[in-house]
């Protein structure tokens, strides 16, 4: 007789529960248990389970126990070129705990059904895993209410939301966007469309050379702006830009104020309203969940005053031959089946963060990020690294030139040591030509690196030297 | 599994460290066509100088990885001179060459049996050093740095040939 794995995971979740004190989660529903399952088990994820007051962004977490981590990435098990996997490209993507994994496939097992629509068991517990995935974003964000958060396609998809439906109700010959040089294409070419489409001006805040906004003409920038977009932390530069302080300035100024969230949710406590900011838009990917998931928070106001985006199913209170009429907030932004299984599995992932902490897991990422500079410029003096000189001033992004070896050369050599880094333009061409390079290398970081990472990667530096010192 | 000495070989990495044919030539007279790779950021300027229906002289710029400078500095080495007719066959060679992945990616074969009545046969062109590349189609994603130059080529002599027409 075979023993039944998920009903192993179970027993041992509960024992491990048990022994935790945490009995009395057992008689919440079995579709939570089911769920429940899904984490691996680790002390940290235990505490995930032990109720509200443990799940906020903030403080009193241990600091973060890379080994105990690696564990819940199965695809760290990975050997690439006989060597073990070095994953330095999470500001590409990042890469998923078993948590997220088994929560997706518990729910396509067990619950599969459209939202929404059913009145069937399946398909109500799909629906209410789907606004639970709502709800845990709301409260990862720091959001004032989950209708306030409209699931997309990810953060590009969010602010191409706010460019069509926000943009086009409010925007019209000469109105100003301020945007910045450091901007992501996502954050460039909806308002650049929006320029050839409406005759829109575009103003951008220029990137100083040590990869800092230069805010000494800010307030001229942004005089009779309407919108002012800016990444919360740059995906080439890693630098942090001070959103609150932004918000403000925006605001004096009677503009909005857009935050391209997509480098900060993962890395660092998401508090939307601590920002102040009217617009965030974050990507699911990036931050341990699954591809084609992310969303916009927006305030309750702007999302009842902005016409509909997508148009279909969903997103309608009633349709005529002749018209129709939209659904209330935040289903009015969500046209057509929405991506359920990808909600479950960030819901999963929100709820993994929260256990490890985001305080603790920025404290993780900025002490490696320092220790990664510090090795980089020791071991390689003549290597070129981009942005913010101290780590204090940085997400988890590293971007550089070694001598005159081309990134993707560099990546190339790297990949043979196990050693995944991401070279190009990062989708930031512009950024690209203030910085004078056609491409950069770049390791970014995660929770579940560490310095024996870094040290692979400037172990492998050394071999790009023989094959193409010039 | 392919390895790094497949790519990265002696031949190409002496065009990469001394690039043939770079710079630039007064255009007009020469024509010019710039070609990007939107996946990394590579950028080649060509310029033509084309004479009655001979590639008289092409220099190159631009910035790039190894793989899509030494391709573009072999290329130039191997048209200068050559006739329009001699170089579209080899454009067709070469791509051929790289064609493997590139019709599996693109959906759609490049030609190597088009060549017209008058031009020479493509499996009579010699490709000499540019055999080198070979190797590049092991690794499907640098099949883009490799034909960079080439398919800017390909864009320069079409102007050149609307201009003539």
């Amino acid at each position: 007789m075979h023993a039944d794995p998920r009903r192993q995971r179970q027993e041992a979740l509960a024992g491990a529960l048990s022994a935790a004190g945490l009995d009395g989660l057992l008689v919440t529903s079995r579709a939570n248990i089911r769920y429940l399952t899904g984490f691996s088990g680790s002390a940290a994820l235990v505490a995930v389970t032990r109720g509200d007051d443990d799940r906020s962004t903030g403080g009193g977490h241990q600091p973060i126990d890379v080994e105990t981590v690696k564990k819940d990435f199965p695809i760290l098990d990975r050997r690439e070129h006989g060597k073990r996997l070095v994953y330095l490209d999470s500001a590409a993507s990042s890469q998923k705990p078993t948590a997220v994994i088994e929560a997706m496939s518990t729910y396509y097992e067990t619950t599969h059904a459209n939202v929404h629509r059913g009145v069937y068991a399946i398909a109500e517990e799909a629906t209410r895993l789907y606004e639970q995935a709502r709800t845990d974003l709301a409260r990862f964000m720091g959001a004032p209410r989950p209708s306030e958060i409209i699931f997309t396609k990810n953060v590009t998809e969010a602010i191409n939301l706010v460019a069509y439906s926000w943009g086009r109700a409010n925007l019209g010959p000469g109105d100003v966007v301020v945007l910045t040089e450091m901007e992501h294409h996502a954050n460039l070419v909806p308002w650049l469309s929006l320029k050839a489409e409406r005759g829109i001006e575009l103003r951008y805040i220029p990137v100083t050379d040590d990869g800092q906004l230069d805010l000494g003409r800010l307030d001229e920038a942004l005089e009779g702006a309407k919108l002012f977009g800016v990444t919360s932390v740059s995906n080439v530069l890693g630098t942090i830009n001070p959103i609150k302080r932004l918000a403000e300035a925006a605001h004096a100024a009677g503009a909005l104020l857009l935050v391209d969230g997509a480098q900060h949710t993962p890395h660092m406590p998401t508090d939307v309203s601590d920002l102040g900011c009217d617009f965030f838009g974050i990507t699911g990917h990036k931050m341990l969940g699954p591809t084609g998931i992310g969303a916009l928070w927006a305030r309750a106001e702007l999302l009842e005053a902005m016409p509909p985006f997508l148009g279909g199913g969903e997103m309608i209170r009633d349709v005529r031959l002749d018209g129709f009429s939209t659904n209330d907030v935040p289903w009015k932004f969500e046209a057509g089946t929405p991506p359920i299984a990808e909600a479950v599995g960030l819901s999963a992932a929100v709820r993994y963060l929260e256990g490890l902490g985001m305080d603790a897991v920025r404290e993780h990422e900025r002490t490696l990020t320092g220790y990664a500079l510090s090795a980089l410029r020791e071991s390689h003096p003549e290597l070129v690294i981009h942005g913010p000189p101290s780590a204090d001033d940085r997400g988890g992004a590293i971007s550089f030139q070694y001598r005159d070896v081309h990134p993707h050369d560099l990546s190339q050599v790297l990949d043979e040591a196990g050693v995944c880094i991401r070279a190009g333009h990062h989708c930031a061409k512009p950024l690209m030509r203030r910085l004078g390079v056609g491409a950069t290398a770049r390791a970014s970081f995660s929770v579940y690196n560490d310095e024996a990472d870094v040290d692979a990667l400037v172990a492998a530096l050394s071999a790009a030297d023989a094959l193409f010192a010039l | 599994m392919p390895g790094l000495e497949d790519l990265y070989r002696e031949i190409i990495l002496d065009h990469y460290r001394n690039p043939r044919n770079r710079g630039e030539l007064p255009a007009p007279p020469a024509h010019t066509e710039t070609g990007f790779n939107p996946l990394c950021g590579d950028e080649i300027t060509l310029y033509l100088q084309v004479d009655g229906d001979r590639i008289e002289d092409i220099k190159l710029s631009g910035q790039g990885c190894s793989i899509s400078q030494s391709s573009a500095s072999m290329m130039s080495t191997a048209v200068k001179g050559r006739s329009l007719d001699e170089v579209r066959a080899v454009i067709r060679r070469f791509k051929s060459m790289m064609s493997i992945h590139e019709s599996r990616l693109d959906g759609a074969a490049d030609g190597t049996d088009e060549a017209d009545d008058t031009g020479p046969r493509d499996e009579d062109v010699k490709l000499g050093d540019l055999e080198a590349l070979q190797g590049v189609v092991k690794f499907p994603v640098r099949i883009k740095c490799a034909t960079l130059a080439w398919n800017t080529l390909t864009q320069a002599l079409d102007e050149v040939g609307a201009t003539a027409e």
